[in-house]
């Protein structure tokens, strides 16, 4: 059989939701692999609920709001783009960000909805089913994903990814408008740094482990490791447990 | 004669819509009178609205939806109105409700009737470009969703009877005629479009790639009859060359076409172009116009928008002739450029921009209603009051009244309701019905009984889908403990099925599978919530609109499909909990900011309804800047206007003026403000407290720095001009006058129109010829934006000798010491004209310290130019995002007189909405906060746009925030960001959310 994938969308009430509704009357024709979860505003749409449906073995997801200023909540979807830029950028080190896509569908594109419903769904069919589908997932994978889940959840991200448009767009605290290139610069390296840390955590989970033994499960640098154990350590997200032949070993707090 | 508390609004597009809303909001009974078989009008034609690009269906649908259900609307379409008796009060209307032949209690808007029908017969709402069953709804998202059959092409084949399984079909079905008695009307039947006939000079109707704009508007629209895609009707070819001509039928006294400017045309056109560019980037649009009159709110920056971001093309011109080239069937223009060269020019398509008639039932509205027509056939109304008919108890709005776009129809719709509630208040609520509700069952804690009810849809979901299986599925399913299926749940008799089950289950959770919540939701939540239930624990699967209809070629998949989202529903369905809404109690008491003519009449018509007012304004006496006015263009006299309105509030016992006034604080929220303000020579301080601010600030004339004002005193502001011609006679002895438009205005420190000066030059100018007929009066302009009716001065200055002379933006005219004007003509002639007075129509401006004030007192926002920004420029406009705070006159933008007194009454009427009411009850979809979570950092302050959220004090918990639960919206902003996700928002939790997403696995 071919493979048929498992799509999730998070659509706005007001207009893709709307327009999905009128594809419906119209009566176009697409493939029935997405299921809908309506949310009144594409402001509400969580990255954790997208990275979660990843976790889970969802082949792709779709995020649709209104077109831009046509928010029925006035802004709503200005953040929804922030938030799902965010979540991209966390996807791509992982390889999944080309199964999420972000798409605004107004009231009367019926036909175009079907056009993009059916068009992710190719794309989708095109790259195959998730690594994360099926019964025996890659247990490495599902944590590095696990990890993103927490790092996008995490108090800096949310606050970075919630302040952007405040800071960058009108002016910060000072009265000044903050540069959205060195913004987008500080959000990167936040993203990196909140994924690894992550890792760290969630590899230490099972059993207490020490930097080089996690810079080697990780694959990074020992003194990245290093520095990001001293950070998790400040926030009693990680303790010292005992030192074995020189080398200290860090387990998870809770 | 007894005053009724009921109104009836005849008209139903967006101007009926809103009056309709506003009343029924009110407390008045409404009935809603449509000719056509649903409601909406023209804008749910429209793809996008100007200046925003808004999608017109997005914005408008909500509203549509929400007039077809409020409980005290009584709708009724495919009516004809046959009788009027009674006066001001007390009206007798007799209704003849023309049939359907498709039984409206039975039809359940599903569309197997139009599918099976055998006639393809025109569709009028897409304007003719497609076709359409003898059976039909007049567009997919219609409201009321109703099928009708049109007599006119039916041929009675008897297919849709059999085809209809609610039985709705009844060919014998009769006219229906009532009386409805009300206590006033409302008149907005809107307008007909003007229709080129065939054969004229244009070719519509010969040539078949000459179109008007309203078939382009469906030509563009996603849901029109190329799915958005701009084609030209000969060859569906992409046009690249597309002509957009201007006053089609409009500013034309040949006879054709009608004398006045249709006000709408220079802005649809402009974005026409833009939009169409925007569809496909291969088409680069000229437009052919004489003046291009972008007079409203950021109106000019939308047409520079166009002109160097979307490369349209301005051709200040009309096209003389127009002739189809035969092969290719592309279209030759001819015209003259301004510089005197004859051109011609094919193009691949044009769009004739039509103006807007007076609608085709005009004169058979106004002789039953028994008001009067003006000389175009609009309904005349009172020079000040633009709602007002020359019939007491009858208003209008839109564009009955005169051509206007689609805020000021909105404005003129809340105006007439104002205007409403001025006579009918004290008959408020008593023709109004409250359901009596049983108390709601205790669920809290128990655990889920879920019924689930499937619905077939007659065969739109049975046809496509194993409804049966999805019902024995849904039974198997965790802590469902029924599941059933119905032909149509949403008739009648299932309610009562709906309503027994959850008695005889011990149901405590309900879903309904069938078609879409957005319009159904309501319906189902209302039968149980008659259960007994709260109407929260209700969750919906959407198996047709986004299954069934979309999945026909495989039941296989869509029968799977409707699994999923049955399980979907439940699980999330086991999470719901019962949401109470809030209540809160109002202060029946407004305060208004600003004395001008505005506030004045927004004073009067709160007080005139006994509602106690404050009046605030800065300066010491009452007037604002109308005290400079004299008349209006039209001839209303504003001087003895003003000094009634001074009279009649110093009269008024209900009314509070403060004068030398300043807001020192405004607290609290909607319903419930706390405010003080600062007045007299002593400063005094009072406290007061109400439910409702209008914001009526007004804003200033511009102090020119150019055209040596202030330096030669024989340079003078347009307001000295009208003073000096009002009071003195100095311009006896006067020779020659000069008058310069635009100045301070339409440049980069004020890149805005100011809207009337070029009505008061025109008057100033009128009136001096008159006064002293020797005198040569030139007024050098950029564009004449006479819109509307004010086109006949335009005519008439140029008729007694007023010399009109364009110069350019980047070659103002130049003044030397002696007043000697030299002035560059679009011809590159350089004149020379010697003046006695050199007159300068200074443009309005905002001042930005003053606004921002009260704005951040109010937490509203200001425009880029200063001006205070309404919730929404296309369907908000007397409205801010901030609930219980309403816009009135100049501080919105610059408008005429007439304009802001329709704003002030329709500032009243969208504050009575509120102030009628003993409390208000808000959504229960809203933001709840953990505050054991919550750490005060208040980034969700930024991000919530209804300012619903501050921070506060916690006891034990310190700085956290709080949400104000009636200014929540439910939109989720905020929970989506929240650092230490303390917000969640009740039916849309995040729990409730993943245990959707792990239903989807």
């Amino acid at each position: 059989m071919s493979f048929e994938p498992k799509l999730l969308g998070f659509l706005c009430n007001w207009c893709s939701y709307a327009g999905a509704d009128l594809a419906g009357v119209s009566r176009i024709q697409y493939p029935p692999n997405m299921r809908v979860i309506r949310v009144m505003c594409s402001g509400r749409i969580d990255p954790k609920f997208i990275v979660q449906a990843l976790e889970l073995g969802i082949d792709g997801v779709y995020v649709m709001g209104c077109h831009i200023g046509d928010c029925h909540y006035l802004e709503g979807n200005y953040e929804a783009v922030k938030k799902y830029e965010m979540t991209r950028e966390f996807l791509k080190l992982v390889g999944l960000d080309n199964r999420i896509r972000l798409d605004w569908v107004s009231a009367s594109e019926g036909v175009r909805f079907g056009e993009v419903v059916s068009k992710f769904v190719n794309d989708i069919k095109e790259l195959g089913p998730s690594p994360l589908s099926g019964d025996s997932p890659d247990k490495d994978l599902i944590n590095k994903v696990r990890a993103i889940r927490l790092a996008a959840g995490s108090n800096r991200m949310r606050a970075l990814v919630g302040r952007e448009r405040k800071i960058t767009e009108e002016d910060n605290v000072y009265g000044e408008k903050y540069p959205l290139e060195k913004y987008k610069e500080i959000m990167s390296q936040a993203i990196i740094e909140e994924y690894e840390r992550h890792r760290i955590l969630i590899a230490l989970e099972d059993e207490s482990k020490s930097v080089k033994s996690l810079a080697s499960e990780l694959s990074v640098d020992p003194s990245i490791i290093l520095e990001h154990i001293l950070t998790l350590k400040g926030r009693a997200q990680v303790d010292f447990q005992e030192i074995i032949k020189n080398t200290p070993i860090y387990m998870r707090r809770e | 004669m007894e005053k009724v508390g009921a109104v009836m609004v005849v008209g139903a597009g967006i101007g009926g819509s809103q009056t309709s809303l506003d009343l029924a909001d009110s407390g008045y009974k409404v009935y809603l009178i449509e000719s056509s078989t649903s409601i909406g009008g023209v804008m749910a034609q429209l793809d996008k609205t100007f200046p925003t690009n808004d999608c017109a269906m997005c914005i408008v649908s909500p509203k549509l939806v929400e007039t077809g259900r409020h409980q005290n609307i009584d709708l009724s379409i495919n009516c004809v109105i046959e009788d009027v008796s009674g006066e001001a009060g007390n009206f007798i209307v007799k209704v003849r409700k023309k049939s359907l032949f498709i039984n409206p209690d039975k039809c359940t808007g599903c569309g197997v009737c139009g599918r099976e029908c055998p006639i393809e017969a025109i569709d009028i709402f897409n304007e003719k470009l497609a076709k359409y069953g003898a059976t039909s709804v007049k567009y997919p998202q219609a409201v009321p969703l109703l099928y009708a059959i049109n007599r006119e092409v039916c041929i009675g084949c008897g297919i849709c009877y059999g085809v209809c399984k609610a039985k709705a079909v009844e060919y014998d079905r009769e006219d229906e005629v009532v009386d409805i008695n009300v206590g006033a009307v409302v008149l907005s039947p809107g307008f007909d479009e003007f229709i080129p006939e065939e054969a004229n000079l244009y070719g519509y109707g010969k040539y078949k790639n000459v179109v008007t704009s309203i078939e382009f508007e469906r030509i563009l629209s996603a849901s029109g009859p190329y799915s958005g895609r701009v084609l030209r009707p000969s060859d569906g070819d992409i046009p690249e060359k597309v002509a957009f001509l201007q006053c089609i039928g409009s500013r034309d006294y040949s006879g054709v076409g009608k004398p006045y400017c249709s006000s709408v045309c220079c802005m649809y056109t402009a974005k026409e172009a833009v939009i169409a560019h925007e569809h496909m980037h291969q088409i680069k649009p000229t437009i052919f116009s004489m003046d291009v009159r972008a007079y409203g709110k950021d109106f000019d920056k939308y047409i520079i928008r166009a002109q160097k971001q979307y490369g349209v093309q301005y051709i200040r011109s009309r096209v003389s002739s127009i002739k189809e080239v035969p092969e290719t069937k592309d279209l030759r223009l001819k015209y003259e450029t301004q510089d005197g060269k004859i051109i011609e020019e094919d193009f691949h398509m044009v769009v004739l921009a039509v103006g807007l008639n007076p609608p085709d039932d005009a004169k058979y509205l106004a002789e039953k209603f028994g008001v009067e027509l003006n000389q175009y056939d609009f309904a005349k109304t009172d020079l000040l009051n633009p709602v007002q008919t020359t019939k007491p108890g009858i208003f209008a709005c839109g564009a009955f009244s005169s051509p206007k776009d689609i805020p000021d129809t909105v404005t003129q719709a809340s105006a007439a309701a104002g205007c409403v509630n001025q006579l009918l208040y004290e008959k408020k609520g008593t023709l109004i019905t409250e359901k009596s509700l049983p108390p709601e069952i205790f669920v809290r804690g128990q655990p889920p009984r879920i019924g689930v009810f499937i619905c077939h849809c007659g065969i739109n979901i049975g046809g496509f889908l194993d409804v049966p299986e999805v019902t024995r599925y849904a039974k198997t399913l965790p802590n469902v403990v029924m599941s059933d299926r119905n032909l149509y749940t949403c008739s009648a008799d299932t309610q009562t099925i709906i309503k027994e089950k959850v008695q005889e289950y011990n149901l405590n959770r309900v879903i309904v599978a069938s078609c879409t919540p957005r319009t159904h939701e309501p319906l189902f939540q209302e039968t149980i919530r008659e259960a007994g239930l709260n109407r929260y624990l209700f969750q919906m699967a959407n198996i047709r609109d986004q299954c069934s209809w979309v999945h026909m070629n495989d039941w296989e998949a869509a029968t799977n499909k409707a699994k999923d989202l049955v399980r979907m529903a439940v699980n999330k369905a086991r999470q719901i909990e019962p949401i109470e809404r809030i209540k809160l109690s109002v202060t029946p008491k407004a305060l208004v900011v600003g004395g001008g003519i505005s506030g004045m009449v927004a004073a009067l018509n709160f007080a005139s309804q006994e509602y106690e007012t404050y009046l605030v304004e800065k300066e010491k006496e009452l007037g604002g800047f109308a005290k400079h006015i004299y008349h209006t263009l039209e001839g209303a006299d504003i001087q003895v206007y003003v000094k009634e309105l001074i009279d009649k509030i110093k009269a008024n016992k209900n009314i509070h003026v403060f004068t030398e006034a300043q807001m020192e604080n405004i607290d609290g929220y909607i319903g419930n403000f706390k405010s003080s303000v600062i007045h007299g020579e002593k400063k005094e301080r009072t406290e007061f407290s109400h439910g409702v601010v209008v914001v009526a600030t007004g804003a200033k004339e511009y102090q020119p720095k150019e055209f040596l004002f202030g330096q030669n005193e024989n340079v003078i502001l347009q307001s000295e001009f009208e003073r000096l011609l009002n009071e003195t006679d100095q311009i006896k002895n006067k020779k020659s006058i000069v008058m310069i438009q635009c100045v301070g205005s339409r440049n980069d420190e004020h890149p805005y129109c100011s809207k009337m000066c070029c009505a008061e030059a025109i008057k100033n100018a009128l009136l001096a010829k008159e006064l002293n007929p020797d005198l040569e009066v030139t007024i050098l302009f950029r564009d004449i934006r006479t819109y509307g009716f004010k086109e006949q001065y335009y005519r008439k200055a140029r008729e007694a000798g007023v010399i009109f002379i364009q110069y350019d933006e980047n070659n103002p005219p130049k003044i030397n010491s002696d007043l000697k004007v030299e002035v560059l003509t679009p011809r590159n002639d350089k004149i020379y004209i010697s003046t006695d007075w050199l007159v300068l129509s200074a443009g309005i401006y905002s001042d930005r310290e003053e606004n921002e004030e009260l704005a951040k007192m109010l937490k509203i926002p200001l425009n880029d130019d200063s001006f205070f920004l309404e919730a929404h420029v296309k369907l908000r406009p007397v409205d801010f995002a901030t609930e219980g705070v309403f816009i009135a006159g100049i501080a919105h933008c610059p408008k005429t007189i007439e304009d802001s007194i329709s704003q002030a009454n329709a500032a009243v009427s969208r504050a009575c909405t509120i102030l009628s009411k003993d409390e208000i009850e808000a959504e229960g979809k809203t933001a709840r906060i953990d505050i054991t979570r919550c750490i005060g950092c208040g980034m969700c302050i930024e991000n919530c746009a209804y300012n619903a959220i501050e921070l506060v004090d916690d006891r034990r918990f310190g700085t956290v925030a709080s949400i104000n639960q009636v200014l929540c919206k439910g939109c989720g902003a905020c929970s989506g960001n929240c650092r230490c996700s303390a917000i969640d928002i009740l039916g849309f939790t995040g729990e409730q959310i993943f245990e959707m997403i792990t239903g989807r696995i």
